[in-house]
């Protein structure tokens, strides 16, 4: 199987894990955000068959339920990312002069910065003070930390994508375009938009691979998805501390954020491949 | 390269002055002033003695005179006192800062030697290739955090070889340094493989090779002698690169492991509302990140000539 098909199957797989976890939680009867003091460490058994943790909440469903906040952190992340960069890099190459110096003095900014300190730093600033939601409300987790990451996110793919538009600006067509009296938004949408595409879509890729793992990150340091709502990373947090009376909750969000991964790397790599062959 | 040098310090101190005011901004809007804290923390304190407090420590003056009180401040080498720690920051940041460059210092010269290793392996070998690709792609999609966990899950709680984390009271504590040097060292093992694997496979078809191996030198000197000091500069490219994620890094590994470091020390202030401490950890650990890079740079341009005439 290609790269391409085997990280679209994985993400696909982890989509329909992600879509069933109601499913799930009513054919095993359990609620896995409430305390249920019985199960806890419940060994795996057909009522939990991955274990309870310390809450004896169930590990099977968390794991679930962690696999919507993580994909929908990533992917929202990185197409927001994706919109930003593009455009960032599209009126950077079209305009040049200040705009252009302007655009690619903040990537060169921020890329030479270190990006997970700063994110620690942007992730502990107040919601409540701009007027959002108090952290802690689930929605507002996952948009804050959205924003944040697609704040990063944006300069990877501006500065690929500035260099793809350098390229096609220059090339036949848009000068017969520009000759035959096209306007510029149409230059810009019907002959430059398009021949970004491949360099974007790759780009994209990348950015979904390192939001989910940067959301798992600030998850797991205390600053991104707050418990009781599950994210792979706060579940990580969480068996950290157990690691002395059940180290079998630390092994599967890990494993399912490194399956996350690298199937986001997989299509990443697939599509670069497709893109320029060899 | 002076001219060079100069151009880029004078970068750093730009991209330093522009960080410092965006971060003292946000730290703006951060919960809790600390005169906010206080209030809370003893109810005998009134509204009278609250606007005493801010007058005193001048938060009632606009922001703009704060953030230029505070520049000043630092220009003159007063770092101010950490309100978490009870201590001047100017003593926290030597300790946390020497720990930290041990630890990363240490991972990375262990990632570069084991990912060029592993790299050379695939080159030469080109029937493992596809092994050490994979455990590349699984390595670099790995968290590092969950790395940390299963290895003191490992040789901590299971075989109890080695301390689960923490430092010891006295000596230098090599034990306490294994587990969290192995999880940084991994995590960031994963590029180097690669992309000397890369460098070296295309060094390795070029037309001076195939008139070394025609002289029949031996596959081993071809390698190392021949096609690796090609590789060498795209490794050292990737090295300066990596600065920032090395950074990140230490970051999550001093966290998982409870050991003391800029990382932990920056993680912590920003958890423990110590704005003053955050930010300036925030702004030690940029400088630190932007020299590291720097001189992986001037290292890359003193070994490539096609670099210095530029």
């Amino acid at each position: 199987m290609t790269r391409l098909g085997l990280g679209l199957g994985l993400l696909a797989v982890l989509a329909a894990a992600a879509l069933s976890a109601p499913l799930a939680a009513a054919w095993l009867g359990h609620d896995p955000f409430t305390p249920d003091l019985l199960a806890r460490f419940a060994a795996p058994s057909a009522a939990h068959p991955l274990g309870a943790d310390d809450l004896g909440r169930d590990i099977l469903l968390r794991l679930l339920y962690g696999a919507r906040v993580s994909l929908a952190v990533g992917l929202a992340a990185a197409l927001a990312a994706a919109l930003i960069g593009t455009a960032a890099g599209l009126i950077a190459a079209w305009r040049g002069g200040v705009v252009d110096a302007l655009v690619m003095r903040l990537a060169d900014f921020m890329l030479a910065l270190p990006a997970l300190p700063l994110l620690v730093l942007l992730a502990a600033a107040d919601p409540a003070r701009l007027g959002l939601p108090p952290r802690g409300d689930a929605a507002g987790d996952v948009l804050r930390i959205v924003v944040i990451l697609a704040a990063f996110g944006w300069v990877g793919v501006a500065r690929l994508s500035r260099a793809a538009a350098l390229a096609c600006l220059s090339r036949e067509h848009v000068r017969a375009a520009r000759a035959l009296g096209a306007g510029e938004a149409r230059i810009l949408a019907r002959h430059v938009l398009p021949a970004l595409l491949p360099t974007v879509a790759v780009a994209t890729a990348l950015a979904v691979a390192g939001a989910i793992l940067a959301e798992s990150t600030l998850s797991f340091l205390g600053l991104g998805i707050s418990p009781p709502a599950a994210s792979w990373g706060n579940m990580l947090a969480n068996a950290q501390e157990l690691v002395f009376s059940a180290p079998w909750a630390a092994v599967w969000p890990g494993l399912a954020i490194m399956l996350t991964v690298a199937a986001s790397g997989l299509v990443a790599d697939g599509l670069r491949r497709r893109v320029s062959p060899g | 390269m002076g001219r060079i040098l100069a151009a880029r310090l004078a970068q750093i101190a730009a991209t330093l002055a522009i960080l410092s005011f965006a971060a003292f901004a946000l730290i703006a809007l951060m919960p809790g002033d600390p005169i906010e804290v206080a209030i809370a923390g003893d109810p005998r304190l009134s509204a009278e003695d609250a606007a005493r407090l801010r007058a005193l420590h001048g938060l009632d003056r606009p922001f703009h005179e704060r953030y230029l009180a505070w520049v000043a401040g630092l220009a003159r080498g007063e770092f101010g006192h950490s309100r978490l720690f009870a201590r001047p920051v100017a003593a926290l940041l030597g300790p946390a800062l020497r720990a930290t460059l041990a630890l990363a210092g240490t991972a990375l010269a262990l990632a570069l030697v084991l990912g060029v290793a592993l790299g050379a392996l695939a080159a030469a070998r080109p029937r493992l290739a596809p092994a050490v690709d994979a455990i590349a792609v699984m390595g670099q999609a790995m968290p590092t955090f969950w790395l940390g966990i299963l290895l003191i899950i490992l040789f901590a709680v299971m075989l109890g070889w080695l301390p689960a984390g923490g430092v010891p009271e006295q000596g230098f504590g090599l034990s306490h340094l294994v587990l969290p040097v192995a999880t940084l060292a991994i995590a960031h093992l994963a590029a180097y493989a690669r992309h000397s694997a890369a460098a070296l496979e295309a060094a390795l078809t070029e037309p001076w090779i195939r008139t070394a191996r025609a002289r029949g030198a031996p596959e081993r000197v071809v390698l190392w002698r021949h096609a690796f000091p090609n590789a060498a500069l795209p490794v050292l490219q990737l090295a300066a690169l990596d600065a920032g994620a090395l950074a990140g890094g230490a970051l999550v590994t001093e966290a998982v492991f409870a050991r003391p470091g800029m990382g932990r020390l920056l993680h912590e202030a920003v958890m423990g509302n110590d704005t003053n401490l955050a930010l300036i950890a925030l702004l030690v650990v940029a400088l630190v990140t932007m020299l590291a890079t720097l001189g992986a740079d001037l290292a890359q341009r003193a070994l490539d000539p096609r670099l210095r005439e530029r």
